[in-house]
């Protein structure tokens, strides 16, 4: 009788984790892709506006396309990097540069999670371009290279990748996602270098 | 546990199948809707930050 009670638990458990794995792989994406469609709508609202210097906590930055991660792949970027930006899409570290501005323009995104916008950051091959749809301009980055660091390597979002406190004189982006999948262990970090831009006509 | 409720579970098998499936779907909306958007947070399983 104990043996039958300790059995039914053991296959209650592997079934309610099971539940919680099909959970944080498609539960979390549809939240995900609901927040990413309002982030869309904010910045169709905010295209007139033209260059911004701040922008809120929480509120929708540009557009990130990277056509070697097929023709569909566009999400919008979140201000923010905390819990609740993260859960929204890529996000931009508040503090770093804005697109096309001369400095590190840092973004984090999910890797397994949360629609998973990061996931095959991995792919990516120096050349390949990361396009910015700001509010002003598009902004075309070519990846430049990857490594993979430890949680703790904060250099990697300095103005000048690695070398904290000097002074910037060109504009890149920097992608952070975790590494390996599932994992917290390390980071991946995709570096890229701003290539063009083109100015949005404005009507 | 399973053979209890299923002893419990009222009419004829029948019945007591629909009542069971009912039992399932609710446990399974309560862990999905309730208990695991608590929990996913607490788990580090995609920390993509970086920071002190």
């Amino acid at each position: 009788m104990l043996l039958r009670g300790f059995g039914e638990l053991s296959i209650t458990v592997g079934l309610i984790m099971m539940l919680f794995c099909a959970y944080l792989l498609w539960g979390t994406g549809s939240y995900t892709m609901r927040q990413q469609r309002l982030l869309q709508v904010q910045l169709m609202e905010d295209r007139e506006r033209g260059k911004i210097d701040k922008i809120a906590l929480g509120r929708a930055l540009a557009l990130v396309r990277i056509p070697r991660l097929g023709r569909d792949y566009e999400y919008a970027i979140v201000e923010g990097v905390e819990f609740e930006h993260l859960k929204k899409g890529p996000g931009h570290y508040p503090g770093s540069a804005l697109p096309g501005e001369v400095g590190n323009f840092v973004l984090s995104g999910h890797r397994t999670t949360y629609a998973a916008p990061f996931n095959r950051l991995d792919e990516l091959e120096p050349g390949d371009e990361v396009v910015i749809e700001a509010r002003e301009a598009r902004y075309v980055y070519l990846v430049t290279g990857s490594k993979v660091v430890t949680p703790r390597q904060v250099e990697v979002m300095a103005p000048v990748p690695g070398r904290p406190g000097v002074r910037p004189s060109e504009a890149l982006i920097t992608l952070l996602t975790c590494h390996p999948k599932f994992s917290a262990r390390e980071r991946l970090i995709v570096f890229g270098t701003l290539a063009g831009r083109e100015n949005r006509r404005t009507t | 546990m399973y053979a209890w409720i299923w002893r419990r579970l009222p009419g004829d098998t029948r019945m007591k199948v629909l009542g069971a499936a009912g039992l399932v779907i609710v446990a399974g909306a309560v862990l999905w809707f309730v208990v695991f958007p608590w929990l996913e947070p607490r788990v580090p399983l995609d920390r993509v930050t970086v920071g002190p």
